[in-house]
């Protein structure tokens, strides 16, 4: 296994010129030269150079799965904590219950687990999701973990492939939201692996061969596999 | 102020054995704390500086939101045993200075474009001081934001430079910045060498300013090139351990 291609690299330092290389995520450009504008590992897929964050919030982008915790319920709406910057509102109208008015807390009340979805998010940054769609609902019970948002990508595999294995072993039930959040629901020892694995992936997130190793390690001292 | 011993002796070499523009010793860790989104820890020379960066979030109260950009609150504190007297704990006409100075060098580095509405707050706590602590805190604050992985433009470094005995010299010790003429901290961004920070206390002559300037930032770029390694140590060693 060799590190080639995963280059860890610092704000302010230069990558590349404009005519040979195109700036992407993460980066900016000064005097037609391309520079890093926050920790990552570098990534340059054709011509564009794209910085895949080591650490950082939550940045909300329309379409993403988040898991939120309600902050207060309002007459006609919620407050919604999804990791982000700025709190996330949902309004009666984006769920799918009717509602009467001022009887949301019979709902969703503070403390309340949901799966939702960002609806939108204007120039000012002011959020707003959604729990109007398949898959969207309020989650009962299970444990509520948080992990680094940079590392989403790793903790799904690529085509849900890490995902499925630690399900697989682990006999829980998870739900991975985009915001840094996981949602758990299984018995003690399940949780006890997923913990365990996840905090795996965190650690190990910039290396090669991460899925083999999580199914090694999960495979170990698993007793009945579906 | 007038001290007996000579700052800065005949043939150069000054108190603590250092020749006018060698730095003291620095040691730099990212990543400390687990609460904080980014931290470091800093020891320069008798300094020990400890940084935790929280944010980007939602700046409270609203009134101090600006709709079009991100804030950046920087608060500068002294630990009561930080110095040889007992500091009164609490923010000062001092500390409330350096904290605005700070804030206003770090809004320059930070994209703060990105964050409309919101607040990223740095705290840094100087747990032992020995003159120089300001440039101390800076630099520790540079390295924790990018360990909280907020987008720069630069890693922003700072560096003192001053004049003992007649002499131009780098970053000044305790008695040097006690007994000494006059004292340059400088704040940079290494990249472009735009100034961030510039305070000045004691007298110069325009020569020796400009003396003092250079010889500030050649020792920004030095400091600039540790807190790279310390960053890339820390961020690196993750991959290496796995390959092994």
């Amino acid at each position: 296994m060799t590190n080639e291609g995963r280059q860890v690299v610092i704000p302010g330092q230069i990558l590349g010129e404009i005519p040979a290389l195109q700036p992407g995520r993460g980066t900016f450009v000064e005097n037609k030269k391309i520079f890093a504008e926050r920790l990552g590992v570098m990534n340059i897929q054709e011509k564009f150079i794209h910085i895949i964050p080591l650490k950082g919030r939550y940045d909300p982008v329309v379409g993403d799965f988040v898991i939120g915790v309600v902050l207060e319920a309002s007459t006609s709406n919620w407050m919604v904590d999804i990791n982000a910057p700025y709190p996330a509102l949902l309004h009666v109208n984006e769920v799918p219950w009717e509602i009467e008015f001022a009887d949301t807390e019979k709902y969703l009340n503070t403390g309340d687990t949901i799966l939702a979805k960002v609806l939108s998010v204007d120039e000012s940054k002011k959020l707003q999701i959604t729990l109007n769609d398949r898959n969207l609902f309020k989650l009962k019970g299970g444990h509520l973990i948080e992990f680094e948002p940079s590392v989403y990508r790793r903790i799904i595999g690529k085509k849900y492939s890490m995902i499925e294995i630690i399900q697989k072993y682990t006999r829980c039930r998870i739900k991975v939201g985009k915001n840094g959040r996981i949602w758990i629901d299984g018995d003690a020892d399940g949780i006890e692996k997923v913990l365990a694995a996840i905090s795996m992936i965190e650690r190990e997130a910039i290396t090669f061969g991460l899925t083999d190793r999580i199914e090694e390690f999960l495979k170990k001292d698993a007793k009945d596999v579906r | 102020m007038k001290s007996d011993r000579e700052l800065i002796n005949s043939e150069g070499r000054r108190l603590d054995g250092r020749s006018p523009h060698d730095l003291r010793k620095i040691k730099i860790e990212a990543g400390v704390l687990h609460r904080a989104d980014g931290s470091c820890s800093l020891e320069w020379g008798g300094n020990k500086v400890l940084v935790a960066v929280y944010g980007p979030r939602e700046a409270v109260p609203r009134h101090v939101q600006n709709p079009l950009k991100a804030i950046v609150q920087a608060r500068y504190n002294m630990a009561a045993f930080s110095v040889e007297d007992r500091k009164r704990p609490g923010p000062d006409r001092r500390s409330v200075e350096i904290s605005k100075v700070i804030s206003e060098a770090l809004e320059k580095v930070v994209l703060i474009e990105q964050f409309p509405r919101a607040s990223i707050d740095v705290n840094i706590e100087v747990l032992d001081a020995e003159a120089g602590t300001r440039c101390a805190g800076l630099t520790a604050a540079g390295v924790a934001l990018v360990d909280a992985g907020i987008p720069l433009r630069d890693i922003p470094v700072a560096c003192a430079a001053g004049k003992i005995g007649g002499r131009v010299v780098l970053d000044l010790g305790k008695e040097e910045d006690n007994y000494g003429d006059a004292d340059l901290p400088i704040a940079i961004s290494p990249r472009t060498g735009e100034v961030l920070l510039l305070q000045m206390d004691g007298h110069l002559t325009i020569d020796e300013f400009n003396e003092a300037f250079d010889l500030a930032m050649k020792g920004c770029y030095e400091v600039s090139e540790i807190q790279k390694k310390a960053i890339l140590q820390k961020y690196q060693s993750a991959a290496a351990e796995v390959q092994e």
